[in-house]
């Protein structure tokens, strides 16, 4: 066991660089196809069958271009954005639990874990902004504190209402709990919370919202803002930001599916459960896509508001019934 | 209160038909042409550049150099010399010259000409780097054609 597990580790670590790397690319094919197939249109059909190797067309042509610091930036800064901005991300991925067994780390504290590494990647964002010293990055590197301030808030009422039921905060053990039909997700446990549904919504709100994702992109805004705290990266620097927005959506979408879909338990009791746990993430991986292509991106105090006026208030409502009925009720 | 949660109802009901509305949409068969591979039928009115029209029955160009589309022209770009061949009756085309950088495509030449001798082309793949490309000699062409 003890030569083992670095061992085993170290392996975890080449699988979970390899997961996010491949994820990152085929995400990326499977937006644009979506974006396509949504505007009625194939998409990318050239580069190999239907496109498949166009993300790493995509991927070659980043890495030979050349990576220019803007003059006035802060070089430092400015090249440890975007690793910072990944690494929380890979972070992550070391507590999900993938299926029963497969999970790299199963530690105690796997929740606080992935949300303690998930607001990095404000910081991050941030840093990137800060260094450029582009006026349409600062604007968003401000944007992006305020927007992902707001929507931490209500992300993290939602999980500690699903904590207070669930009472661990172990992921694997999370899973575990739901075992059976899907009638034991968290997502159906209305006996618990009658408004478990709409927890999952708002998660799956404030997720967009701290990915960065559209219909709340306010971080890249293009029309606005040319690319955001991107706009002075070049080549694979803006590649690896590019990254880590997917590799942020599959940890969002993977910590939506253990929290609220039941990860890696089989609905129907067929198949194993990997197959189970990475079908659910990439259904959500699929509407986050199906999202961004139907809406267009709100106002920024439309933002602010539907975080501070409905999210949070809504969220506290659901975090207080759930303790009286813990509490009081005692179900 | 209650206007706070009308319009949150309503807002989830638009946001989900807009949902439906571009789910509906993914399902649906492409409607664009995969222009390399394939491409699209002009229609029969379209105006591409001018070409000469070959007579059917001789294979030669209908064309006999009477001068009305050069003269029609409003913006001077067609350049047509004629001569009289051997034991023909009239002259018949040796050198006809369109400049279609300065084509407007307004069709003068084409509704002047009595005899049909020209019409308009099908051809739109036009792209070049050099302007030369495109002071194109149409009685050149027709000899090319029918060889």
């Amino acid at each position: 066991m003890s030569l083992a597990e670095p061992l085993r580790l170290l392996l975890f670590l080449l699988c979970v660089m390899a997961f996010v790397g491949f994820n990152a690319a085929y995400l990326v094919w499977v937006e644009r196809k979506g974006a396509g197939r949504i505007q009625r249109r194939p998409g990318p059909t050239e580069v190999g069958y239907a496109g498949l190797l166009q993300p790493m067309a995509d991927g070659i042509k980043l890495l030979t271009k050349q990576l220019i610091v803007p003059p006035g930036a802060d070089a430092t800064l400015f090249r440890l954005a975007p690793v910072m901005v990944l690494a929380p991300a890979m972070m992550s991925l070391a507590v999900i639990p993938f299926s029963e067994t497969l999970v790299a780390r199963n530690i105690n504290v796997g929740l606080v874990m992935v949300f303690a590494f998930g607001s990095i990647n404000v910081m991050a964002i941030m840093l990137g902004g800060w260094a450029s010293r582009n006026k349409y990055a600062i604007i968003s590197a401000a944007r992006i504190v305020s927007q992902d301030v707001a929507y931490e808030i209500p992300m993290l009422l939602v999980v500690i209402t699903v904590l207070m039921i669930t009472g661990t905060m172990n992921l694997n053990d999370i899973v575990r709990q739901q075992a059976g039909g899907f009638w034991h997700w968290n997502l159906f446990k209305l006996a618990a919370n009658p408004l478990m549904p709409v927890t999952f919504v708002i998660f799956y709100v404030c997720m967009l919202a701290e990915t960065n994702r559209a219909p709340f992109d306010m971080a890249e805004a293009e029309s606005e803002l040319v690319a955001g705290a991107f706009t002075e990266y070049a080549g694979m620097g803006f590649g690896v930001f590019f990254m880590a927005e997917y590799a942020n959506i599959v940890v969002g979408c993977a910590i939506a599916t253990i929290l609220f879909l039941g990860g890696w338990q089989s609905p129907i009791g067929l198949f194993p459960g990997l197959f189970w746990f990475l079908l659910k993430m990439y259904l959500l991986c699929f509407s986050v896509v199906w999202v961004r292509w139907t809406f267009p991106r709100t106002q920024f105090y439309g933002l602010l508001n539907l975080s501070w006026k409905i999210l949070i208030p809504v969220s506290l409502a659901t975090l207080m019934l759930s303790a009286v009925l813990i509490k009081v009720v005692k179900l | 209160m209650n206007r706070l949660l009308k319009e949150i109802s309503q807002g989830c009901y638009s946001l989900i038909t807009g949902l439906r509305v571009t789910i509906a949409e993914f399902f649906k068969p492409s409607v664009t042409v995969p222009y390399p591979h394939q491409s699209l039928k002009m229609p029969a009115r379209f105006r591409g550049h001018i070409e000469l029209v070959r007579d059917p029955v001789t294979g030669k160009a209908v064309c006999f150099a009477c001068k009305l589309c050069e003269r029609s022209c409003p913006s001077d770009c067609i350049t047509v010399e004629g001569a009289k061949l051997d034991g023909d009756k009239r002259k018949s085309v040796t050198r006809y010259v369109l400049d279609f950088t300065k084509c407007s495509l307004c069709g003068s030449c084409v509704e002047v000409c009595k005899s049909n001798a020209i019409r308009f082309g099908r051809d739109y793949n036009l792209a070049s780097t050099r302007k030369e490309d495109f002071i194109l000699d149409l009685f050149k062409r027709l000899e090319v054609e029918a060889k």
